[in-house]
């Protein structure tokens, strides 16, 4: 660290400044449009409320009810109430599980981001590690063995692949219990780190199966440009190859792409954690959308869009920090 | 060395016919699914308790469930719905990639811009969280899937048909046309859609796989089609309560249809592709 381009942080200033102004508005749009969709939803909210006791319910109490949760106000002030409650973090209360919908998110959060991890690094270790391999075997079996098995996984329904998981490794073997993120019937002090690890692995390990043709077949084609260029060309003329070779000229060359493509997928993962945690009654954030989209909880339909963004929008941003503080050519001529 | 050559040339087929070969039997396989589909009898369906929970046999291939129900049949009903659904939507979705990544490229600089500010939007939220959120606000069935799939799908396609029609907006030919008068609706149409008919059909191909595999994600966590349907979604989710005690049958084959037909189309755009770019 002699000499630090002040101009770096001026410009790295700037393009923070840039994105938080993207997804300031991007965020806007989102909370116009999900509140716009929902009101507009034939879900009645407070039959959802009510639920089984509706018929219990008069004409005055339900008019009492839509005078405390303001629904008979106009739909801008409404909305006009709802923004301004979630400028000062509060999200509202959950119908289903009546507590505050930051609070449900906060703690199933953490549930989704231990399987979300886990998949997220097994996917691109193992993605990574294919890519390399078919690329440096191009066109013998065992990289004809990979290609088609990515293609193929990209046309697989990630929930099969998790009901699969279970029949063999859950039912037919017994190996793994069959949901939920603890054992039935103990407190929650009593669970170990081990139970949640029992819990936890087969739905990363379905994540991650799934997830690693979008890496490996990346990594493949960037290793097989590597692989054909003159620095490569010399390098084997001196005689490297194998493993050496791979691990001055290729790596580094394709580390950067790889790690940027999985930080930008976070979207996928998030839809495949929602998919694999309602195979797995994993109690994560992906289930309580599901259970807010079945059963018209509109608070927590509406905080989990709002956080969904935001986590994508983490992902992105990390995807793009990556290449610009570590790659110095895309520096120049920087556009959002 | 000659003989063999000549005996290459009379037996076998150049690569431009291997590939029509290949596509034209892939769309027969899937017309031929949705046709059995649609054909098949409703009685098949129908419960029968004496023949409840069977293995897989000669006479029910996918072995039947708790209500007798012939899974084979049910599997491909499912399927025949599935493409019909995914049809109906990628439909959807291609004419609003069309639309608006032409007047992306048309509209200039501000339009450029809102377009491209919209097709963020729509990349900033998972798909099957939007698709959630529609199917919840329709009211789920039939109706919100169709239109949560084709307000989804559309904006990696839009980018592809914008950076098109920019290039041949400027290219040497529109830029003649325009000279010698022609309106810009006679240039969207003699110069503009020919060049767009392959990026869309494969785009449509290409579109298909996800679509599906959307559809009977959403209705398999119970956000999509009714549970009366025979879809794949709802009887992957059905079968779910029958797995720990064994009837691996109700999920695998149904799951593996869909893999085949997914990959089938997948298959076909691929080759559609090379059929189309073959320089």
């Amino acid at each position: 660290m002699t000499k630090v381009d002040k101009n770096f942080y001026i410009k790295l200033g700037k393009f923070f400044l840039l994105k938080s102004f993207r997804i300031a508005t991007l965020l806007f749009a989102i909370c116009i449009i999900s509140f716009l969709l929902i009101k507009n939803s034939p879900i009645d909210p407070i039959q959802a409320y009510i639920g089984a006791d509706m018929l219990t319910v008069g004409p005055e109490q339900r008019e009492r009810i839509a005078e405390y949760w303001g629904l008979n106000l106009p739909v801008m002030v409404q909305f006009w109430n709802w923004l301004s409650a979630l400028l000062t973090g509060d999200l509202g209360t959950s119908m289903i599980y009546r507590s505050p919908v930051s609070e449900i998110i906060s703690e199933r959060f953490i549930h989704s981001l231990v399987l979300m991890i886990a998949a997220w690094l097994l996917s691109g270790i193992f993605g990574f590690a294919m890519g390399v391999i078919a690329a440096m075997k191009k066109d013998t079996w065992i990289d004809k063995i990979i290609v088609w098995y990515c293609y193929t996984l990209a046309s697989t329904p990630t929930f099969w692949v998790g009901l699969l998981m279970l029949i063999i490794f859950a039912v037919w073997l017994g190996w793994f219990p069959i949901g939920l993120s603890v054992p039935v019937g103990s407190l929650a002090e009593d669970v170990s780190i081990a139970d949640r690890l029992r819990h936890l692995i087969l739905p990363a390990v379905t994540l991650s199966i799934v997830g690693v043709a979008n890496v490996a077949l990346h990594t493949r084609q960037k290793m097989i440009d590597v692989l054909a260029s003159d620095y490569v060309l010399f390098a084997k003329a001196r005689g490297e190859r194998g493993f050496v070779l791979f691990w001055r000229h290729g790596l580094r060359n394709i580390a950067l792409p790889a790690v940027t493509l999985q930080f930008a997928a976070f979207s996928e993962l998030f839809g495949g954690a929602v998919l694999a945690e309602q195979v797995f009654s994993y109690p994560g954030l992906g289930q309580a959308t599901v259970e807010a989209g079945l059963r018209g909880d509109v608070p927590l339909l509406l905080g989990l869009v709002i956080f969904s963004t935001i986590f994508i929008f983490a992902g992105n941003l990390i995807a793009d920090l990556i290449y610009y503080v570590v790659d110095p050519r895309t520096r120049e001529g920087w556009r959002i | 060395m000659i003989s063999s050559l000549k005996k290459r040339t009379r037996f076998s087929l150049n690569r431009r016919q291997k590939t029509f070969l290949t596509l034209f039997s892939l769309i027969v396989f899937l017309i031929c699914i949705v046709l059995v589909g649609a054909l098949l009898d409703e009685g098949r369906i129908a419960t029968n308790l004496v023949d409840r929970n069977l293995v897989p046999s000669f006479d029910h291939p996918f072995g039947t469930d708790w209500l007798g129900r012939d899974m084979f049949t049910r599997t491909i009903m499912g399927l025949s719905l599935s493409i019909g659904v995914g049809l109906i939507g990628a439909v959807g979705s291609i004419s609003i990639a069309l639309i608006l990544g032409t007047a992306a490229a048309i509209m200039g600089n501000k339009g450029d811009r809102l377009i491209s500010w919209l097709i963020d939007l729509f990349l900033s939220v998972p798909h099957l969280v939007t698709l959630i959120l529609i199917a919840f606000t329709l009211g789920g069935g039939f109706k919100g899937i169709v239109i949560g799939i084709a307000l989804t799908h559309w904006p990696s396609l839009a980018r592809i048909i914008r950076v098109e029609v920019m290039q041949i907006r400027t290219s040497e030919f529109v830029k003649v046309s325009r000279q010698m008068g022609k309106s810009h609706w006679w240039i969207a149409l003699h110069h503009m859609l020919p060049h767009l008919v392959p990026q869309v059909l494969v785009g449509f191909t290409l579109l298909f796989p996800h679509v599906i595999l959307h559809e009977s994600a959403v209705t398999f966590l119970g956000l999509g089609l009714s549970p009366h349907e025979p879809a794949i979604g709802i009887i992957l989710s059905e079968s779910m309560k029958y797995l720990s005690s064994g009837m691996w049958w109700l999920a695998f084959f149904p799951g593996l249809c869909l893999l085949i037909v997914v990959r089938t189309f997948d298959n076909i755009g691929e080759k559609l592709r090379m059929f189309l770019h073959s320089n």
